[in-house]
């Protein structure tokens, strides 16, 4: 389980907080959904998930960031690593880039880590195959599509072995096609057990992948629930999200007052 | 002329013959050297201090005899060098060379530096492209006159040194969060193969510095010019 406790974060030279007294528990093999307008904290609360705020950029943590228990704090930043990983927007940037082929790029984390080239070979087959992108081993990282890019990259935090993943808008550079790439690699990893955390603004990817969201308004939870309900909720416009198209377009409907069989026909669509 | 002719032959074109790479070497050492070539000629042609045998005028400047015989000299060596280099570039993927160096102690850090260095480079110029695009999709002249090409650096400027911040930082986190800043040594998966002729190769070559300054020093290169 991945617990933030009371969580309040301050960027070094910020003059306020960016995150407030934040509870959240992601239990094993769930995925959480934070959705939220641009600088309502969920970047901020993605570095504090992963530890990397307040140890890689300074700044001041209040409360506690807990992993399965065990406080985070004494943790140096590649200890971290083999508990909660994290994948940004860009796959690009987090391609080591000195890496020749995938297979290469996915042991990259294990190799730093030091461990037996057994082991290392080990881990790096087991996330390849997690991934389902084996068939790409012998290729230039550099020449794959945006969303095998991604998954790539993905696949190199699974090769450290964390228990949590924490994704920070992982497929916003990405086509329709990367996304689902993403999404069902996403699925299939809580599925083996893995808590994810997902920063989108992508509502229906959410609404497709996470059991739960949690919405945030200038670094509080406004909202936290169920992801039919969080994703329905009125608020959301208001805090500048996009509810999913398929919502909208059930809401559209109604309120155009369509005929009782074709809403159900609609309904029948969407489900 | 006979020295750096010889050495381009031998150190550089004959060896690029072996590795298959003689066509590609010609074709970017030339277009490397291009640029300070052209000016070394036109310099050394013109200008030549002490350049007596006229070969023909332009204008207020003349060609000489010997600032050719100069010039054709200089651009030999600039040749040689650039040819070396690019040797190097054609014969060494970036990745291996960098697996030796740490396999054989350097800091996995120094290391990485170097080659990333090499890597970014490409992406470098991806980013520069477009972003042109985009200045350009919104009216900037990049095209033209050198002075309107001058101004069309500046609003590049920006986005690029801007953008290349933002993609460190969000490097350098991915790094740290996949373990890169931990003490002690890396595990290597494989480095490349050095077999015994290689070995007897470089320490020949590393031999061959020390003797050839002495035979320079002592005159007994002169013959080579």
């Amino acid at each position: 389980m991945l617990a933030l406790e009371s969580v309040g974060y301050t960027y070094a030279g910020a003059g306020r907080p960016a995150l407030h007294d934040v509870n959240l528990e992601l239990q094993d093999g769930e995925v959480v959904g934070l959705v939220g307008a641009s600088e309502a904290g969920k970047t901020t609360l993605c570095l504090v998930a992963s530890g990397l705020a307040p140890r890689s950029m300074g700044g001041t943590l209040t409360g506690r960031l807990m992993l399965d228990g065990v406080d985070a704090a004494p943790l140096a930043i590649h200890q971290l690593g083999e508990r909660v990983g994290i994948a940004f927007a860009s796959a690009a940037t987090q391609l080591s880039g000195v890496s020749g082929t995938v297979y290469e790029e996915v042991a990259f984390g294990p190799m730093n880590l030091g461990l037996p080239a057994s082991d290392v070979i080990a881990r790096t087959d087991r996330a390849l195959a997690a991934l389902r992108i084996g068939e790409l081993a012998g290729r230039d990282p550099a020449h794959l599509s945006g969303g095998q890019q991604q998954l790539v990259a993905i696949a190199g935090l699974v090769a450290l072995g964390p228990a949590h993943l924490v994704l920070d808008e992982p497929t916003a550079q990405l086509d329709p096609a990367g996304t689902a790439m993403v999404a069902e690699a996403l699925v299939r990893l809580a599925a083996d057990g893995a808590s994810i955390l997902v920063a989108e603004h992508k509502t229906d990817l959410l609404a497709g992948i996470c059991a739960r969201v949690v919405a945030l308004d200038a670094g509080r939870i406004l909202i936290d629930g169920p992801a039919a309900d969080v994703l329905g909720d009125p608020r959301l416009p208001e805090l500048g999200v996009v509810a999913p198209a398929a919502r909208r377009l059930r809401r559209a409907a109604r309120d155009v007052g369509l005929p009782a069989a074709t809403l159900a026909r609609l309904e029948e669509a969407l489900a | 002329m006979a020295g750096p002719a010889a050495l381009a032959v031998v150190a550089v074109l004959l060896p690029a013959a072996v590795a298959r790479v003689l066509r590609r070497l010609l074709r970017t050492s030339l277009l490397l050297s291009l640029p300070i070539a052209i000016s070394a000629l036109l310099i050394n042609l013109f200008f030549f201090p002490g350049g007596a045998t006229l070969l023909f005028s332009l204008g207020p400047v003349h060609a000489s005899a010997e600032g050719l015989a100069f010039a054709t000299e200089v651009l030999a060596r600039i040749l040689t060098i650039s040819g070396a280099i690019t040797l190097f570039y054609l014969t060494t993927p970036a990745s291996e060379l960098v697996l030796d160096l740490e396999h054989r102690g350097v800091s996995p850090r120094i290391a990485f530096v170097a080659l990333a260095s090499v890597q970014t480079v490409p992406a470098m110029v991806e980013r520069a492209a477009t972003i042109t695009a985009a200045q350009r999709a919104r009216g900037l002249d990049t095209e033209g006159s050198l002075w309107r090409r001058l101004r069309g650096v500046v609003p590049l400027a920006g986005p690029m040194l801007l953008g290349s911040i933002a993609d460190v930082e969000e490097r350098s986190m991915a790094l740290e969060a996949r373990g890169f800043t931990r003490p002690g040594r890396r595990t290597l998966l494989w480095w490349p193969p050095d077999s015994g002729r290689q070995r007897l190769a470089r320490w020949l070559l590393v031999a061959a510095v020390p003797s050839l300054i002495v035979a320079r020093a002592a005159g007994w290169l002169e013959w080579l010019g």
